[in-house]
């Protein structure tokens, strides 16, 4: 069993508590401003495809809490670290603090976890006007690449109110799934004997899109964290009606796509464009993928504990 | 469902009969004789706000970003090409009798008429400009159907829903009284643009502006209960108005559930089942769609004309043998394209 500590951090009222809950806790964006602000650390435990567990340690921004963070509490909250997410609020006047914050952040990092990922998280997107969006992005990457010195930084546009949530978390989740790369070829070869055009697989209760394989080449780029977004909402409304979705086939006459559960943890998608394939192929197929899977997610769990 | 002929036979000709309560005529078909609905309500009664959630996919959230209407917008909704009707976004500033409008010809040809009013805000303004607009319209076209929408009701309790639409719709009545125009009906529903509300409310104005309605319910009914289907609706994929549902009572959480069902299958369909861009929504003559619910409960959508899609509610195992719903559905689709050829 994998254990990896997430750290949360960023000013007061950037939006972390409110990220985390409708990732893993099943909020959709308008109930988040329900939030009360966190008090010290909110410490969380999340299961991930059965062999990973996530401690999210969602730590509160407000001044006193983050002095703290950076003193009395430094190798408490940052040793063992592998990955620091911090959050900006794009509209925050007072960039400096950011700043300050994330250059004491880099700094802790440094000494305690120096092989921690880090990513930046450029949040409340939405509330700027779309002309400027894409320049105060890139300033604020630039400000605080200045203070991040040698570190590798991945730097996301997101909002709670669109998909661009979702490509930031499943990027984040990516990086820290072990043995990626070897699940990534099992789908590849999946897609092959299918004949598939596109198979993407999902973890289970967030919908974060953890691999992909395609043999036909899509223009939207965006389309996987669309997926998650759209698919999650309708999870969302699914339970509003004490029920939820066990599988769907959905299809015109361009295409068919089948989403299905593939092992406890996740999900899959079967995107078809040749109309000669049939429904139950594809079934028998994903049912034949689903044991083979099971399998090879259990042997990597034995095998690398 | 028996035999093909049988149910063909029941819908032919002479047989149907259907109340034609709309102002207009089958034949009236031409851009400018559509039937309309207009909204109309005072200034940041959310008119807009409204229009845009329900037939521009607008997200509720959004819709604080939306700018005061300075100018009428005629907003060609021709979403359905059998069931035509306008919205007119009018602003709450102009006055509708002002001179310079053709007021006339604009509500000659009106279906309905909704009023919006504020449940949040104070009503005596509200309802005088609607006391006196009905009045007006009333002396115009006397067939023109009056809705009101007792709107903003998100952050209200049950009892002060109940309430605020008591106290309008007494109001309401004593006006007309005092009008002396006691005969005219008003219905009134109340609405939110953040739930699903707003929807039911337009598709009871919808049906009632569909004269072919008892004659689609007719159908419905035969269909759900030949193919043991809990509850199906007619829907307009656009806006996911119902245009007609089965004599089973609504029960919101399953319309939802529908409503959010056609969501899913646009938004797919969207991104991997367009070619060459054709169908805007990427919903196609083939489109259909099934999920497979936990609670043993089966969702079923399939596509009816360009704009309407059938989506049903069963349970799993009466679904298993679905080649016999297909065939029902087609002859319940031919029905229903030959309902709306007349």
């Amino acid at each position: 069993m994998f254990k990896k500590k997430v750290l949360l951090l960023g000013n007061r009222g950037s939006g972390k508590t409110s990220m985390r809950s409708i990732i893993f806790a099943n909020y959709i964006a308008r109930d988040t401003t329900a939030l009360a602000a966190t008090i010290d650390v909110e410490a969380s435990h999340v299961r991930f495809l059965g062999n990973l567990t996530l401690h999210l340690w969602d730590c509160g921004g407000q001044e006193t809490f983050m002095e703290n963070y950076f003193t009395n509490q430094r190798d408490h909250i940052f040793r063992n670290v592998a990955v620091l997410i911090f959050v900006v609020d794009v509209e925050n006047r007072d960039a400096a603090k950011d700043i300050g914050y994330f250059k004491s952040c880099c700094e802790a990092i440094q000494q305690y976890s120096s092989d921690a990922k880090i990513f930046v998280l450029v949040h409340k997107m939405d509330l700027l006007n779309e002309e400027h969006a894409n320049k105060i992005f890139l300033l604020k990457q630039h400000e605080l690449n200045q203070v991040s010195s040698s570190l590798k930084v991945t730097y996301f546009r997101t909002s709670i109110w669109d998909e661009t949530l979702y490509l930031a978390w499943s990027s984040i989740v990516y990086s820290l799934i072990p043995n990626v790369q070897q699940i990534e070829n099992q789908l590849k070869k999946f897609c092959e004997v299918c004949e598939a055009d596109e198979i993407v697989l999902f973890e289970r209760a967030t919908f974060l899109v953890i691999s992909n394989a395609s043999l036909r080449p899509h223009e939207d780029v965006h389309r996987f964290e669309k997926i998650s977004n759209i698919i999650k909402q309708f999870k969302l409304s699914c339970s509003k009606a004490q029920a939820q979705f066990q599988k769907m086939e959905v299809r015109n006459s361009n295409f068919t796509a089948f989403i299905d559960i593939l092992t406890q943890n996740t999900y899959i998608m079967v995107v078809m464009s040749d109309p000669t394939i049939q429904s139950s192929a594809i079934n028998i197929n994903i049912n034949v993928a689903r044991s083979h899977f099971d399998r090879y997610l259990q042997h990597q769990a034995t095998e690398s504990n | 469902m028996a035999q093909n002929n049988k149910f063909g036979e029941s819908f032919n000709e002479d047989q149907m009969s259907y109340q034609d309560e709309s102002p207009f005529s089958q034949n009236q078909l031409t851009a400018e004789n559509k039937p309309r609905i207009l909204l109309m309500g005072l200034r940041r009664s959310g008119k807009s706000s409204i229009q845009k959630v329900v037939f521009n996919k607008m997200s509720p959230n959004e819709t604080i970003f939306l700018e005061s209407t300075n100018k009428i917008a005629k907003n060609d909704v021709s979403n359905n090409s059998f069931i035509q009707f306008q919205v007119w976004d009018f602003p709450g500033q102009l006055d509708p009798f002002d001179s310079n409008f053709d007021y006339e010809s604009m509500f000659s040809n009106c279906g309905s008429i909704v009023f919006i009013i504020d449940a949040q805000d104070e009503y005596p303004e509200a309802l005088s400009k609607m006391s006196s607009t009905i009045k007006r319209v009333y002396q115009i076209q006397s067939s023109v159907k009056f809705e009101v929408f007792v709107h903003k009701v998100d952050g209200l309790s049950d009892e002060q829903k109940i309430s605020a639409q008591r106290e309008i719709q007494e109001q309401a009545y004593e006006d007309l009284q005092v009008a002396k125009l006691k005969e005219i009906e008003l219905r009134f529903h109340l609405t939110s643009i953040y739930d699903h509300s707003i929807f039911e409310a337009f598709s009871k104005v919808v049906q009632s502006l569909v004269p072919q309605l008892p004659t689609l319910e007719n159908l419905l009914n035969i269909f759900i209960s030949n193919c043991r289907i809990e509850k199906a609706f007619l829907i307009d994929v656009v806006s996911k108005i119902y245009i007609a549902t089965d004599f089973a009572a609504v029960d919101m959480q399953t319309y939802e559930l529908c409503s959010d069902m056609i969501d899913i299958v646009i938004d797919i369909s969207c991104i991997y089942g367009m070619k060459n861009e054709s169908e805007p929504l990427g919903y196609d003559s083939e489109s259909q769609a099934i999920i497979k619910l936990s609670n043993g409960m089966v969702l079923y959508l399939r596509e009816v004309n360009k704009y309407l899609a059938l989506v049903s509610l069963l349970r799993s195992e009466n679904f298993e043998k679905h080649g016999l719903i297909d065939f029902n559905f087609q002859c319940f689709k031919k029905a229903i394209v030959d309902v709306f050829k007349k």
